[in-house]
C-alpha cells in the first residue's frame, strides 16, 4: 500500500519546506546499535478520524505540534525565570545562566516593579527585590541588560499592569546598544485577565488594561515583528489551584477575549494573531499533562479556524512555554523535588513545548541557590541530550489513552468556555467570580484529599523522616531596599525634570484620548521617568482596580 | 442540649503586594468547616488595613499568609499597626515560604506561630482554636 496522499502532501510542503529552512540536528537519528528511528510513526491505516483530530505536525490542527520535525530540528528553548535584587546582581545571575548553557533569558520582576510602585512608595515596604529584580526606570534597566547583547538572546519578560513600559525601556536599551529595534527577540508576559483570577498584580481595570494590551499589540506588530505581545497564561491559574481542563479553559477563553479585544480595536487579525503566545504548567500527572498540551493545541486551532477566520497557519498555532508547576514541591525532602520536576519537564517535552523552565528543588523554602538551578538547567539537558523522546515527533500520539485523555479534556474544555460565554463572557466571569470559585473550589478539593491521605504526596503525608541537615538558602540581601531608594533619589536628582514633567503630561493627555499609548510610554522612558510616575500618570486616567 | 460552644471569629489576612492567596483561602475555608467565623481581607492589604479590619470585626485572632519573603518586615508590621490600634493582645499566627531560621526572630517580633508548607491543617486549626480559647478567656 502506498503512502496515503495526505501523508505524502505534508511531506512533500510542510516537511520539505521546514527541512530546507531548519535541517535536522543529525543526518540520522539512530538509537544504541544503529537503528535508525522514525520522525514520525503513524497508523498504518490513515483514516478520516485521524486526518481530522490527529495529523500531522506543523499542520492544522497541530494536535503533533507546531513544528514538522520538532525537537528533530532544535531543542525547545531552556529558560530559566530568575531574577532578585538589584540589576546588578540579577545581570549577575543572567550571565552565570547564559555560561552555563540556558538559550533564553526570563526576567523575574520584584512586586512592585510588577504593580508599578517605584521602590521607594511606602506599598513597596518590605517587598523590594524579593520575588524579582527591583526595576525603577531605564536606568536599572540598562545595568539589567549589562554586557548581554540583545540581538543574540531572546527575553521573556512576566510583567503584566506595566507590560508596555518594561518593553518600552527594552526597546530603549536595545537602542543604545545599537540594536535595531525590529531585530528585539522575546515575550512580555502582558496577561491581565488572569490577574485578577490568580495572581494578583493587576493595577487598572479591565477596560482600561485591555486597551494597554491592544496598544502594544499593534505597536509591536509595526516596530517589533519577533517579538511576542503576550504569553496567555494558565499557569498561575493552576497554581492558583484549578484543574487541567480548567487550566485550558480559562487560558483560551481569555484568549478568546484578547483576539476579540484586538479585533474591536481595528486590528487584522493574521497580522497580530502569529505573536500571541501561551503559557502552561507542567504537573505531576504525566500523561495527562501530555494530553492537556495537545488538547490545548487543538482546540485553539479550531478556535482561530472556525470562530476567528483565521487563515495564516501562525494564526492558528498554539506556541507555549512551560514552567513545571511550583505547587508540587515539597519543603519536606527536598531532593524529591529534582525527581518531580524532571517527570513534569519530560510532560513538557512530550506535549510539545517551545520553551521550558525548570523548577529548583529548594523553592519551597526560598528563592533558588545558584546549585540547584544549575540541577534544574541540567535534568533540561538531560531530557533533550539522553532520554531519546526528542528523537521521534510526537512519540505518544496513538496511544489509546493519550488520545482518549486529549479528546476529553477538549471537550470539557470547550463546554466550560461555552459557560463562559453564556455568563457573558471573562470579565462578566470574573466580575461575577464565577472564575475565581471554580479554581477555589477545586483548590480545595485538592487539599483536602491530602489531609486525608486520599492523595499521597512523598514525604509530606507518608514516607516522612525526621530531617537533621538544613540546606543553604539564597538571601536577598536586606540592604536592597536601601540602596535602591538611594539610587532612585539620586536619579530624581540628576535627570532633566522638566524634561521628565512634560513627558508624563503628554502621556496623560495620550491616555485621555484613545491614541496609541506606546510613543508617549517610549518618550517618557527615555527621559528618565520612573515606572511609578508613569503608572501613577496611568492611574489618575483610568482608576484603580480593587480585588 | 448539649451546650453550645462559642464560635470563635478570626481574621484572615494578605498583607503587602503577594497575590498568593491558594493557602490563605483554603485555610479560611477549612476554618469555618471547622465552626470558625472567618473574614478573609483579599490580597494586598496594608498592615493599618489588616489591623482596621481586626478590630472593626472584633476577632480574636489574625492569621498571616505570605509567600513573597517580606514577612520579616510585613508580620511585624501587622503586629505594631494592631498595637497602634489598641488591640495588640489579638494573638497573630503567621505561614507561608519561610525559611527556619526565620521562625524564631518572627516568634521574637511578636508572631505567636508560623507555620511553612506541608503542615497538617488540623494543626493549624487546633492552633487558632487555642489561641482563640486564650484570648476570649482574657477578654471576659
Amino acid at each position: 500500500m502506498g503512502k496515503h496522499p495526505e501523508y505524502q502532501d505534508w511531506e512533500e510542503k510542510e516537511l520539505a519546506a521546514s527541512l530546507k529552512r531548519f535541517p535536522e540536528r543529525k543526518e540520522k537519528f539512530a538509537n544504541h546499535g544503529g537503528e535508525e528511528i522514525s520522525r514520525l510513526a503513524v497508523p498504518d491505516r490513515i483514516d478520516d478520524t485521524y486526518l481530522e483530530n490527529i495529523g500531522f505536525p506543523g499542520r492544522y490542527p497541530y494536535t503533533r505540534g507546531v513544528q514538522p520535525t520538532m525537537y528533530r530540528g532544535r531543542f525547545w528553548t531552556m529558560r530559566q525565570y530568575a531574577g532578585f535584587s538589584t540589576a546588578s546582581e540579577s545581570n549577575r545571575r543572567y550571565r552565570y545562566l547564559l555560561d552555563q548553557g540556558t538559550t533564553g533569558l526570563s526576567i523575574a520582576f520584584d512586586l512592585p516593579t510588577q504593580i508599578g510602585y517605584d521602590s521607594d512608595h511606602p506599598m513597596a515596604a518590605g517587598e523590594v527585590g524579593k520575588v524579582g529584580v527591583a526595576i525603577d526606570s531605564l536606568a536599572d534597566m540598562e545595568l539589567l541588560f549589562d554586557r548581554i547583547p540583545l540581538d543574540k538572546v531572546s527575553t521573556s519578560m512576566t510583567i503584566n499592569a506595566p507590560a508596555a513600559v518594561l518593553l518600552a525601556m527594552y526597546v530603549v536599551v536595545g537602542e543604545k546598544q545599537g540594536v535595531a529595534t525590529h531585530k528585539l527577540k522575546g515575550t512580555i508576559q502582558n496577561d491581565i485577565l488572569k490577574e485578577y483570577v490568580a495572581r494578583g498584580t493587576y493595577i487598572f481595570p479591565p477596560k482600561p488594561s485591555l486597551r494597554l494590551i491592544t496598544d502594544t499589540f499593534k505597536w509591536c506588530t509595526e516596530h517589533t515583528p519577533e517579538f511576542n505581545t503576550i504569553s496567555i497564561s494558565g499557569y498561575h491559574i493552576r497554581e492558583a489551584g484549578s484543574t487541567a481542563v480548567q487550566e485550558v479553559a480559562f487560558t483560551l477563553a481569555n484568549g478568546i477575549t484578547y483576539v476579540q479585544a484586538a479585533l474591536d480595536a481595528g486590528l487584522e487579525l493574521d497580522n497580530f494573531a502569529r505573536r500571541l503566545s501561551f503559557f502552561f504548567n507542567a504537573s505531576s500527572d504525566l500523561l495527562e499533562e501530555v494530553a492537556k498540551f495537545r488538547a490545548a493545541r487543538r482546540l485553539w486551532a479550531r478556535i482561530m479556524k472556525d470562530r476567528f477566520n483565521a487563515r495564516k497557519p501562525e494564526s492558528q498555532m498554539l506556541r507555549f512555554h512551560t514552567q513545571t508547576a511550583g505547587y508540587t514541591l515539597t519543603a519536606q525532602q527536598i531532593d524529591n523535588n529534582i525527581v518531580r520536576v524532571a517527570l513534569q519537564a519530560l510532560s513538557a517535552v512530550l506535549g510539545g513545548t517551545q520553551s521550558l523552565h525548570t523548577n529548583s528543588r529548594d523553592e519551597a523554602l526560598s528563592l533558588p541557590t545558584e546549585d540547584s538551578v544549575r540541577t534544574a538547567l541540567r535534568t533540561q539537558q538531560v531530557i533533550a541530550h539522553e532520554s531519546g523522546v526528542t528523537s521521534s515527533v510526537d512519540p505518544l500520539a496513538g496511544s489509546y489513552f493519550i488520545e482518549e485523555l486529549t479528546d476529553r479534556i477538549e471537550t470539557q474544555a470547550s463546554e466550560l468556555i461555552g459557560k463562559i460565554e453564556k455568563a457573558g463572557g471573562v470579565v462578566a466571569a470574573i466580575e461575577d467570580g464565577f472564575i475565581q470559585r471554580q479554581i477555589e473550589n477545586s483548590a480545595y478539593e485538592y487539599q483536602q484529599e491530602i489531609e486525608k491521605r486520599e492523595r499521597i504526596i512523598v514525604g509530606v503525608n507518608d514516607f516522612q523522616i525526621e530531617e537533621q541537615t538544613k540546606p543553604p538558602l539564597l538571601r536577598v540581601n536586606p540592604e536592597v531596599e536601601h540602596d535602591q531608594v538611594q539610587a532612585l533619589k539620586e536619579l530624581r536628582a540628576k535627570r532633566d525634570n522638566e524634561k521628565v514633567k512634560k513627558a508624563l503630561a503628554s502621556l496623560s493627555a495620550c491616555a485621555r484620548n484613545s491614541s496609541n499609548l506606546m510613543p508617549e510610554i517610549l518618550a517618557a522612558v527615555k527621559a528618565y521617568a520612573t515606572l511609578g510616575e508613569i503608572c501613577q500618570v496611568l492611574r489618575e486616567v483610568f482608576g484603580e482596580y480593587r480585588g | 442540649m448539649p451546650e453550645q460552644k462559642k464560635t470563635h471569629r478570626v481574621l484572615i489576612g494578605k498583607p503587602g503586594l503577594d497575590g498568593h492567596d491558594r493557602g490563605a483561602k483554603f485555610l479560611a475555608r477549612a476554618l469555618r468547616d471547622a465552626g470558625f467565623e472567618v473574614v478573609y481581607t483579599g490580597i494586598r492589604r496594608t498592615p493599618e488595613e489588616i489591623a482596621a479590619a481586626a478590630v472593626q470585626e472584633d476577632v480574636s485572632a489574625v492569621g498571616l499568609s505570605l509567600l513573597s519573603g517580606a514577612h520579616m518586615s510585613l508580620f511585624p508590621a501587622v503586629v505594631q499597626a494592631l498595637k497602634n490600634a489598641g488591640a495588640g493582645d489579638i494573638p497573630v499566627l503567621g505561614g507561608g515560604i519561610i525559611p527556619d531560621e526565620d521562625i524564631d526572630l518572627l516568634k521574637e517580633a511578636g508572631i505567636s506561630e508560623v507555620y511553612t508548607p506541608g503542615t497538617p491543617v488540623e494543626k493549624i486549626i487546633a492552633a487558632f482554636r487555642s489561641a482563640c480559647e486564650k484570648q476570649e478567656a482574657r477578654r471576659t
